[in-house]
């Protein structure tokens, strides 16, 4: 592996516009890479998913280098329809379109930052592969008081055009005091299997709001990893919605530090798995000053041999009083070959705090079958009917009604 | 209330904490194959056990010491420690209690062990393991009768080979982690159990442990067999002198429950702990694991950790026969600068098998507390259940609480169910301890005690009653 790094290392390079320390930079990178390899299961964070052997059993070889010179050709027909909304559009990993026709121009700046290198505060080796080989890296910024009109819809679309590919992505968002953005991450993948690497990074001011909905509903047969970096300050709030479903693996992580009094941060998730899908959730909330709160509700409905992992971390320091901190994960097990793995963790040096997990897994409960059964439902439907319901408790957590409905739509849930 | 004053300040300090004067016969310092040998030619073993040892030193070392663990201690030079050691009086076995060295019957006593009066007090048969040896074992003859069989570990290697044999390595083979390595190469005694088929137990039994050497690693042994049908409840405590430098215990305990049995474990651990400032204490690196083998079995823990400067112990089960049971009950204190990283593991080999974790962990001064449990249901295990619950309370803001449990749940037709809770005391319930004319000490010892109900329940009579006061105490001075 380490020859094809150097050989596709040297023609990203090529193609980039870069300065002498920026390219010793991204080398230095680059061989942090090459010395960590993929991450494997002997790494605690990754005990559940084995990256290197997933990597290894679905990919084989891997080519880093992806030619951006051409550009891709936008179906419009992709699109979301009946909901008005500003696009940011990967065709392959290449930037296509930046629009944002329905906001006040001079409230959104958009900055190209692909000429500096923006650290980020995770030394894993996906943040390191990452570093070394994203081509172009944009900074957008909410001003101060503006309130996005319409939500933010990020493309990520794939086609057959690449193989074994790896494409990595790095976004940064910055949100200024009483500013709110909503933003969806809508996968549409056609190729087969390229690993994504997607790094984003969140800078939330006093009272900003963000709301990220990660949706990857589409069959296909990539595989995706991808972390969220969330600082809040004083007053802000983050929400997340993940629905983990249509790619073979694709691991979602949300590392979410609360540095200001009164913010709050809100993960939910669905898994709906089958086949033998591996998905994944790690999150972890930092609560680094009093008065914080978080929220989290993990749901899983796992179907053949597929496998969920939910790992879970709520940290409070000593500083951190008043803490308010929850954390459940559900699972049902619809196959005797499917597989539910937790790790609800909480690590505490405050004693004034109201901290609690909670986790069950199980099969579908008999009484409650019977009892719709009873009253005239056949055993598909009633099966049906309870895992809607079951699902139903998280996406109504969604606190944006237009976004809930497109998603009530696009996963089938009916009320 | 001055009585429970005066009790109060009796107990504040550890008041286990003094030396015995005995003469001892030591191995020399440090871990090789002679020394083993010694160990081995000591306790006239034959030639099969010495092999198991250095079988297990072989692969010790290979081993390297495992650092996942969150309370980190200064390395530890294996090199500098004496293996075993012995009253020198104990060199020719005394053949009852009358023979038994003056001195060691009077620590016991100090211990509130008293070998003797036991006989007829409380019913409890005792194996008193001082150091590296058991110097007595009581209520012998009367458990013969029944064909019971408890006596020191080296005993039984002499005269029931085949069940050593058989049994010793079965639950925690040789090639196990670094510690249940160590101590399979260079354990010195410990305590062995057999209760043949359809025999109820009459009595208690029970193990006290001590540390009396300086620079002594205690290495014991401990193996139950609990054959088809029977009953067998045990108990285990133990102490340790002050000393300025760490001490390490590192023990193996396996049992073995065939069809139809139950063992009950019960453990009041009060190793010494170290000074307010964590100067000093035992590091209890201790590998406990149950084998539910046969159909019906049963395995239960519980655990009262209060002491030892770092207690790290996960005592698990292991549900291999259908229909099995497996309990963890655990209190763990932590108070000053101890730490304590335990929980326990139930693996669900078998069909219908059944677990159920209870642990309270309470946490005061400077002190770090972990529950770490893993709870892991095969493809194979149908209908299996678990349920855990885990509480945490914390006394202040310089110590903490924490709860890393590790949920597997491959098969669709078994269930998990999983909760943990961090809190502190709330002042509501102490307001109104308060306003009943209750101090705050009392008010939080009260409530304390509720918070521990559950697992004291769990505990023998003799030992709950051991157990409350040592919850009060160990949490002496953390109010206010």
């Amino acid at each position: 592996m380490k020859e094809q790094l150097q050989k596709d290392f040297d023609n990203t390079i090529r193609n980039l516009t870069l300065s002498q320390k920026d390219i010793e930079i991204k080398k230095f990178y680059l061989d942090n890479f090459i010395n960590k390899g993929f991450p494997n299961r002997k790494e605690e964070d990754w005990k559940f998913s084995d990256l290197k052997q997933i990597i290894k059993k679905n990919i084989g070889e891997l080519a880093f280098y992806s030619d951006y010179t051409s550009t891709n050709k936008v179906d419009t027909s992709a699109f979301v329809d009946g909901l008005e909304h500003n696009k940011i559009v990967f065709i392959n990993g290449r930037i296509e379109k930046i629009d944002f026709d329905y906001e006040k121009k001079d409230q959104i700046e958009i900055i190209d930052q692909s000429e500096t290198i923006n650290k980020f505060n995770n030394n894993s080796s996906l943040s390191d592969l990452n570093s070394a080989f994203t081509n172009k890296s944009f900074k957008i910024v909410v001003k101060k008081g503006y309130q996005l009109l319409k939500p933010l819809i990020i493309y990520h679309t794939t086609n057959s055009k690449i193989w074994s590919k790896n494409i990595n992505l790095r976004l940064n968002f910055e949100l200024y005091e009483n500013s709110s953005l909503r933003l969806i991450d809508l996968f549409r993948d056609t190729s087969e299997k390229n690993f994504i690497n997607i790094f984003y990074n969140f800078n939330l001011k006093e009272n900003s709001i963000l709301k990220n909905y990660k949706v990857d509903k589409f069959e296909n047969k990539n595989i995706k990893y991808s972390f969220n970096n969330i600082e809040q300050d004083k007053n802000s709030v983050s929400e997340t919605f993940i629905l983990s479903s249509g790619s073979n693996f694709c691991k979602n992580e949300i590392n979410c530090n609360l540095n200001g009094k009164y913010s709050s941060a809100f993960v939910n998730g669905i898994f709906s798995l089958n086949n033998n899908k591996h998905h994944e959730i790690r999150t972890i909330i930092n609560h680094l000053t009093e008065n914080t709160k978080s929220y989290q509700l993990i749901k899983s409905v796992l179907e053949e041999s597929s496998r969920a992992v939910y790992q879970g971390k709520i940290f409070v320091n000593s500083k951190a009083q008043k803490t308010d901190g929850y954390q459940l994960s559900k699972a049902i097990l619809l196959n005797k070959d499917s597989e539910f793995n937790a790790k609800p963790e909480l690590e505490i040096y405050a004693d004034d705090v109201k901290c609690s997990h909670g986790s069950a897994s199980g099969s579908l409960n008999e009484d409650s079958i019977f009892y719709l059964m009873s009253r005239g439902l056949n055993y598909q439907q009633s099966r049906e009917l309870l895992i809607n319901g079951f699902l139903l408790d998280v996406v109504e957590k969604i606190t944006d009604p237009e976004v809930k409905n497109l998603i009530k739509n696009m996963i089938g849930i009916k009320e | 209330m001055d009585n429970r004053q005066k009790e109060i300040d009796n107990l504040k300090d550890y008041k286990y904490g003094f030396t015995t004067d005995i003469e001892n016969t030591r191995a020399p310092k440090g871990l090789n194959e002679d020394v083993i040998k010694f160990i081995s030619n000591v306790k006239k073993e034959p030639q099969w056990m010495l092999d198991f040892r250095l079988k297990a030193y072989e692969r010790f070392k290979h081993l390297k010491e495992p650092d996942w663990q969150k309370p980190k201690y200064p390395k530890i030079d294996y090199q500098d420690l004496y293996y075993y050691s012995a009253p020198k009086s104990m060199k020719d076995k005394p053949k009852n209690l009358d023979d038994l060295d003056p001195k060691l019957l009077e620590t016991y006593k100090k211990l509130g062990i008293p070998l003797q009066e036991q006989k007829r007090l409380n019913g409890i048969a005792v194996d008193a393991v001082f150091d590296s040896v058991s110097v007595a074992t009581t209520f012998r003859e009367e458990l013969t009768k029944q064909g019971i069989i408890f006596c020191p570990i080296s005993e039984a290697i002499q005269n029931h080979p085949e069940l050593v044999k058989k049994y010793l390595g079965s639950v925690i083979p040789v090639t196990d982690h670094f510690f249940a390595t160590l101590n399979s190469a260079v354990f010195t005694d410990g305590s062995f159990a057999y209760i043949p088929e359809g025999v109820r137990c009459p009595m208690e039994l029970s193990t006290y442990f001590r540390i009396n050497a300086s620079n002594t690693g205690q290495f014991e042994r401990t193996l139950i067999i609990a054959d088809k049908g029977s009953y067998v409840s045990y108990l285990e405590g133990c102490t340790a002198p002050m000393r300025d430098e760490n001490q390490l215990h590192a023990a193996n305990v396996e049992l073995v429950a065939l069809d139809d049995a139950e063992i009950k474990y019960s453990t009041v651990q009060n190793w010494y702990p170290g000074d307010k400032d964590g100067k000093g204490g035992i590091y209890n690196f201790v590998t406990k694991r149950g084998l539910c083998k046969g159909k019906n079995s049963k395995i239960s823990w519980t655990q009262v950790e209060t002491g030892s400067a770092i207690t790290w112990k996960y005592p698990s089960c292991i549900l291999k026969g259908d229909n099995s049971v497996g309990e963890f009950y655990s209190i763990a204190i932590t108070n000053n600068h101890q730490k304590a990283d335990t929980g326990t593991k139930m693996i669900h080999l078998g069909k219908n098998t059944k677990s159920k974790i209870i642990s309270k962990g309470i946490s005061a001064g400077h002190s770090d507390m972990t529950y770490r449990g893993l709870v892991d249901i095969s493809p194979k295990a149908a209908n299996s259940n678990n349920y855990t619950q885990c509480d945490s309370l914390l006394m202040g803001n310089k110590c903490g609480a924490h709860t890393v449990p590790y949920i597997k749940n491959k098969n669709s037709e078994s269930n998990i169910a999983h909760e943990a809770t961090t809190s502190k005391i709330s002042e509501e319930q102490l307001h109104y301890c308060q306003q009943r004319g209750l101090s705050a000490e009392e008010a939080v010892g009260l409530i304390v005690n509720g918070f521990c109900k559950e697992v004291l329940q769990q505990l023998p009579m003799e030992f709950a009653v051991e157990a409350q006061k040592l919850v009060g105490i160990s949490l002496e001075g953390s109010v206010g």
